[in-house]
């Protein structure tokens, strides 16, 4: 066998093992996409995605109510009254405490750096009876605002941290420029940082976004209110307590709520992927 | 006069100290405060509507000889044993063939990617739930190559099969990270030791594992402390059953602090389970001193 032959047979089994591989991780995902249009019956005896007669009454009884005040659009809505102000308060919270770690030297800020960091492997898991305790304490719970709320003050560290990355990468002349132009340093973090970290500011924001739609933990602990459920407690509450279980309904209703996911996910992929590079990323 | 201009003095010298106050307000208030006051509901009997009425090591002593416990910390390992690895394996392996120069390296990357994004949520553990039913898409494809049905819910390895094979299908982001570490490996030593005979495998394991020891860490890190929290799929595919086979340590706390109310319970749970993770991410600082390699010019 000469080199070249054996180059090509190396190049043919790569391929073949990134398209093995590729089907068996997304075939899930399309054999969803197909079952939605399936009876009980043949989504329990085909392997094959396409639907042999198709039926929309998934789709139909998807946005029925079980019941209750709410039904599979409130719920989508819901959760959307949590994730939008929320990723607006990291992005802004996040941005200038990573300014301030970044640019500046205080006293203490080694000390706090390092604790900001350790947060960052502090388990949730210990944090959450806790919080619970003095929320509950608070009257806040049964509402959105412990779930929102504490992004306000950076409470999601790992945002911080990535913007710091992205800081140390960035040339301090423009700031300098600024400041002998007479910038403050509120007005050069407006004017210059701002306008560089746009990038990832992107990717923060989609990480947020994503995170905090998929969220289950925080609206199952916080959320009773059947009118106040998120699209997460939504979809739980129907899987439980489907009668009979329709499977075509609930993989249609899974399929509509991850389906905002999916289009900002296809829109902005190469955020995605930058940002996990880059800041080194959990997930 | 003299006053307001030491003031001024002092609010522009710290002028880093205030960008960072709203942040220190939320460490204080949202992380140090909890923590500090779960370390102390730990050693107490607190009910959320009857309170505190006694204190001690009982939560403690009931954690280490209560067999339910025990077992949820021994499956919460062994769901660990198998979750890390598996996926840290998948991550690096599919990372070094996506980092030959292919063409569609980047559709390949989206579509191994998306799992990672959706993995986490409720319409993904339906879709488990779907696929692993005893008639649904894995035994309908094992029957057809003429396998048995496995009926995956009902046996305990099968069910922890079911969560492990969930986090292990969302490796995608372990995957760009590690990519992004395989393309700083230059190229010279590879063609170095292609010069020298050593065959693809010889140089993975001598030349691109040596190399990026810094970022297997990384992974292996965050993915411990990950696995060791893991809820989700426990909680909504199996639901802790068949017979607590997967009833990981954090159900226990969910049940104890969100439908029983014991807090000093659930606070002590927690705590264990803390002090693990923090004993494992240890046992791997200290370890590292022997596999990770540091690169003198980037060490980090």
């Amino acid at each position: 066998m000469t080199r070249e032959q054996r180059r090509k047979i190396s190049t043919v089994i790569r391929y073949v093992l990134l398209v093995a591989v590729g089907f068996i991780m997304v075939y899930p995902l399309i054999w969803m996409v197909g079952a939605t249009f399936k009876t009980n019956s043949e989504i329990f005896t085909s392997a094959w995605f396409w639907p042999k007669n198709p039926v929309f009454d998934g789709y139909n009884d998807a946005f029925k109510s079980y019941g209750g005040k709410i039904n599979l659009l409130t719920s989508m809505l819901n959760t959307y009254k949590i994730v939008v102000p929320k990723v607006v308060f990291t992005i802004i919270s996040a941005t200038i405490t990573a300014y301030g770690f970044a640019r500046f030297d205080f006293k203490g800020k080694g000390i706090m750096f390092s604790l900001m960091m350790a947060t960052l492997f502090l388990p949730q898991v210990v944090l959450n009876a806790p919080q619970y305790i003095m929320f509950n304490k608070w009257g806040w719970t049964n509402s959105y605002l412990p779930l929102v709320i504490p992004s306000l003050f950076a409470a999601d560290t790992y945002f911080v941290f990535m913007l710091i990355q992205f800081l140390r990468g960035v040339p301090k002349e423009l700031e300098e420029a600024a400041k002998i132009d007479g910038c403050n340093s509120l007005k050069t973090l407006w004017y210059v940082i701002v306008p560089m970290l746009k990038p990832s500011l992107v990717s923060c924001a989609l990480f947020q976004f994503m995170w905090t739609s998929n969220d289950f933990m925080g609206p199952l602990i916080y959320i009773s209110d059947m009118d106040k459920y998120t699209n997460s407690i939504y979809l739980r509450m129907s899987m439980d307590g489907d009668v009979g279980f329709q499977w075509n309904r609930i993989l249609a209703m899974s399929l509509i709520s991850i389906i905002p996911s999916l289009v900002v996910f296809f829109c902005a992929q190469d955020s995605f992927i930058d940002g996990i590079a880059a800041g080194g990323v959990k997930g | 006069m003299k006053q307001k201009k030491g003031f001024s003095k002092a609010l522009t010298e710290n002028v880093g100290f205030w960008f960072i106050v709203p942040w220190l307000i939320g460490f204080l208030c949202f992380k140090v405060y909890p923590f500090a006051s779960s370390l102390y509901y730990s050693f107490t009997n607190y009910d959320l509507f009857t309170g505190i009425s006694k204190h001690g090591l009982m939560n403690y002593q009931t954690i280490f000889t209560d067999e339910d416990i025990i077992r949820a910390f021994q499956v919460t390992f062994k769901y660990a044993i198998f979750d890390v690895p598996l996926k840290l394996a998948f991550a690096l392996f599919i990372a070094y063939i996506l980092n030959f120069k292919l063409k569609g390296v980047n559709f390949f990357r989206t579509a191994y990617y998306i799992p990672s994004i959706l993995g986490g949520s409720i319409a993904i553990a339906i879709l488990w739930r779907a696929v692993f039913n005893t008639d649904g898409l894995i035994n309908t494809v094992i029957t057809a190559f003429g396998g048995e049905k496995i009926n995956w819910m009902a046996s305990a390895n099968g069910a922890l099969t079911v969560i492990v094979l969930l986090r292990v299908w969302q490796f995608g982001s372990a995957m760009v990270i590690f990519l992004a570490a395989l393309k700083g490996v230059s190229e010279d030593l590879y063609e170095a030791a292609s010069i020298d005979g050593a065959g693809k495998w010889t140089q993975f394991f001598k030349i691109t594992v040596p190399l990026i020891t810094p970022v297997i860490f990384y992974n292996l890190i965050t993915q411990l402390c990950q696995a060791f929290q893991e809820f989700n799929g426990p909680f909504l595919v199996t639901k802790g059953g068949p017979n607590g086979a997967t009833t990981l340590i954090s159900i226990l706390i969910y049940n104890n602090a969100f439908l029983r109310h014991k807090m000093g319970m659930a606070s002590a749970q927690a705590w264990v389970l803390f002090v693990i993770v923090c004993v494992l991410t240890a046992v791997a600082f200290v370890s590292q001193k022997k596999w990770v390699y540091y690169s003198d010019e980037d060490g980090r």
